[in-house]
């Protein structure tokens, strides 16, 4: 019984997370952030990658969020044959 | 005239018995490791993007007329397409496509309430500041608000590489509807 002890809790270890992970994860994250690409790691903490990483996503929505109100617009102007012609055109490119 | 595979049941039902535990085993173990790296790529691909487009016309067709504003329909209907191009796998996505079937009162109700409990920070930092953005980036990506720190950074690899591709997309196809569209038939012919 008690060499089943060898396992850790895994609830209790989940919440503590080792600097060398948060470094891996967080250099990996850097690598995706064009902001940061740039940059060394060694000088970039992971602080300014997260925040770097919120901006980024909230840029993001809101080029999602530009681009749905201009599809919007068009596709309310266009007729169904321009729309297929779009379609195909977009797909070819 | 029987197929091959009919002849000899028996051998073929231990045979595919066999292969697939095999099969089942190593896809398990690599799996894992696989099924990141190409998820990564996934979004990359042209393919990829070509499908999604294809399949948000379809949509954006199909829910011409809803209530809400336009804008907000493409928006909702954009990244329900994007989600469903995850197949599951995430659980950012399926956090979007389960996020649909209910009303968004729950949200409403945490950000009326956030104002009124925060705390100034110039007093004694309850929360360090990792933490605190650790927590922004939690609102961010989709259902996860109650995941581990390294599990959030891999849905957050993943939620970036998708939105990216979605841009993408969507990015094309104004500009291929925003063009004129009569040159199209002179050039094929």
């Amino acid at each position: 019984m008690s060499s089943r002890r060898s396992r850790s809790r895994p609830s209790g270890e989940v919440s503590r997370i080792t600097e060398d992970q948060i470094a891996d994860l967080v250099s990996k994250l850097q690598q995706l952030i064009p902001e940061l690409r740039s940059r060394r790691s060694d000088k970039v903490s992971a602080s300014t990658v997260l925040q770097e990483t919120c901006n980024y996503i909230k840029n993001l929505h809101r080029e999602v969020d530009d681009l749905s109100d201009r599809l919007s617009e068009l596709l309310a102007s266009t007729d169904t044959d321009s729309a297929q012609a779009a379609i195909i055109r977009s797909l070819l490119m | 005239m029987a197929s091959y595979s009919i002849s000899n049941p028996e051998t073929n039902a231990n045979r595919s018995h066999e292969s697939k535990r095999k099969k089942r085993r190593k896809i398990e173990g690599e799996n894992h490791a696989e099924a990141v790296t190409t998820e990564k790529n996934r979004w990359k691909t042209a393919t990829e993007q070509q499908i999604y487009s294809t399949k948000l016309i379809e949509a954006l067709r199909q829910s011409r007329r809803t209530s809400s504003s336009p804008a907000t329909a493409v928006r909702e209907t954009a990244d329900r397409v994007l989600a469903a191009a995850a197949r599951g796998k995430t659980r950012w996505s399926r956090a979007i496509l389960t996020s649909r079937l209910r009303p968004q009162l729950g949200h409403k109700k945490v950000k009326a309430t956030g104002g009124v409990r925060w705390k100034k920070p110039a007093e004694k930092k309850r929360e360090p500041v990792l933490q605190r953005k650790l927590r922004v980036l939690r609102r961010l990506v989709p259902g996860c608000r109650k995941i581990s720190f390294p599990n959030l950074l891999e849905e957050a690899t993943d939620y970036i590489a998708a939105l990216e591709m979605q841009i993408r997309a969507m990015a094309t196809l104004a500009e291929s509807l925003s063009g004129p569209s009569v040159r199209l038939g002179s050039d094929l012919s």
